[in-house]
């Protein structure tokens, strides 16, 4: 037992990203298992490893953490990225909230049957629903960070939400230059930097071969 | 202005119900504001009212929040439902999370296609039953405690309360099997706020039907 969290979930982004995410940003190095057969899971299962039959699942300070949310918000907490009182964590969770729901739909796009998957909307809601929230906030304030003029998980996951936008249209950020500079300084933290780097822990987009294993690990055909 | 925390949403549950249920179990009364039509859900968009546009929107101490977990970590922190430490905020987190995950199956129900329908409500059903009481039904038989964290009443408490109201609506004897969340609804319902919404005149809200349905659909263009 290193001490270090443990990380259980699919070799590929899906929930656990974010969390991956953080944990990088916060300068916590991490291992992982990854979810490659149907006899893996059922074995976590059977051992009452997973509170609700579901990954993801990190080991931490002697819990055996679930729920994307619970996760990330310990996190947070223990590695002060969580404001420094009530009312910036009320910020910073609304903030994570909308990034949540945006990255949700490219999450679930990957899922989704070719013919029924709609990127034009993704591309709508972040340009006229999302973006232009985080780009008012920075213009209103005048401030390097989201909240509290302090690094937060706030701007680690708007940081990973444009990255993952990005990748399905490039030209995304065109009419958002608060959000361009945001995206040069968040990366230039030497954590974000270190973790943007190929050989880390960071995954690739989601390819056939990774839906087809989730799929049949999750036995959801 | 009243000072009390004021809730904007349609005159249902859906959403913004688990956040009825936090302020009233923390003994906090609220007022609301119902939306009946798509100009009034236009106009609060129009105002710059809802931060992605959306509802719940609930006014407190002079913020306008939005996002229901952000609602809700909030309540539970200021009324103190939220554990003593980190560690207990996680064990909240979780099992909130788990009763999210069953209600909000219930509560998309109604505005699935009818011939999904019926297989829906028995996943409903097999998930409660085989997925998530008997999580909760080990943890107090595990620590043979009254509330699910710390000895102390918590929103986890409230939410669990509620997800088994809601489950029994679909399956009236869905309890049967779990002898520890049978007595835990028996005491949780005599808490003395519990009680009080549990009552008919209370901001309590009744299971959708075809009419709100049909209202939500019209207000967000689904």
């Amino acid at each position: 037992m290193t001490g270090k969290p443990k990380l259980t979930y699919f070799n590929g982004r899906g929930r656990m990203e974010s969390i991956r995410w953080l944990l990088a940003a916060a300068g916590v190095e991490f291992e992982e298992e990854f979810l490659e057969t149907r006899a893996q899971y059922q074995k976590l299962i059977k051992d009452g490893a997973l509170l609700f039959e579901q990954v993801p699942l990190v080991e931490i300070d002697g819990m055996k953490l679930v729920q994307t949310r619970a996760i990330l918000n310990y996190l947070a907490a223990k590695y002060k990225l969580y404001g420094k009182d009530l009312k910036e964590r009320a910020q910073i969770d609304m903030y994570v909230e909308g990034t949540t729901d945006l990255m949700g739909m490219i999450i679930t796009f990957d899922f989704t049957p070719p013919k029924q998957r709609n990127l034009a909307l993704i591309i709508e809601r972040a340009t006229t629903r999302y973006f232009p929230v985080y780009e008012k906030a920075l213009k209103q304030h005048g401030q390097e960070f989201l909240v509290g003029s302090q690094f937060s998980w706030a701007d680690v996951q708007l940081l990973e939400a444009i990255l993952m936008v990005e990748e399905r249209e490039p030209t995304v950020l065109s009419k958002f230059p608060l959000l361009q500079a945001f995206k040069a300084r968040m990366s230039n933290i030497p954590t974000i930097k270190k973790f943007l780097q190929p050989g880390s822990p960071r995954k690739p987009r989601p390819d056939d071969q990774y839906v087809a294993t989730v799929m049949e690990v999750l036995k959801k055909d | 202005m009243t000072g009390k925390p004021k809730l904007y949403y349609f005159d249902g549950r859906g959403k913004m119900e688990s956040i009825r249920w936090l302020l009233a179990a923390a003994g906090i009364e609220f007022e609301e504001e119902f939306l009946e039509t798509r100009e009034q859900y236009e106009k609060l968009l129009q105002d710059g009212a809802l931060l992605f546009q959306q509802v719940p929107m609930v006014e407190i101490n002079g913020m306008k929040m939005v996002q229901t977990r952000a609602i809700l970590s909030y309540i539970a922190a200021k009324y103190n439902l939220y554990g003593k430490d980190l560690k207990e905020r996680a064990l909240i987190d979780m099992y909130v999370e788990g009763t999210t995950d069953l209600m909000g199956m219930i509560m998309q129900l109604p505005f699935q296609p009818p011939e999904a329908q019926e297989k829906n409500l028995a996943l409903i059903i097999e998930r409660a039953a085989t997925r998530y009481f008997p999580v909760y039904e080990k943890v107090l038989k595990d620590h043979g405690q009254e509330f699910l964290v710390g000895s102390r009443f918590s929103w986890a408490d409230v939410h669990l309360f509620e997800a088994i109201l809601m489950a029994e609506e679909c399956k009236p004897d869905i309890l049967s099997s779990f002898p520890q969340l049978q007595a835990f609804k028996g005491r949780i319902s005599n808490i003395p706020t519990v009680k009080k919404f549990l009552q008919p005149g209370s901001q309590r809200k009744p299971p959708a039907d075809d009419k709100l349905i049909a209202k939500v659909k019209k207000i967000f263009n689904i």
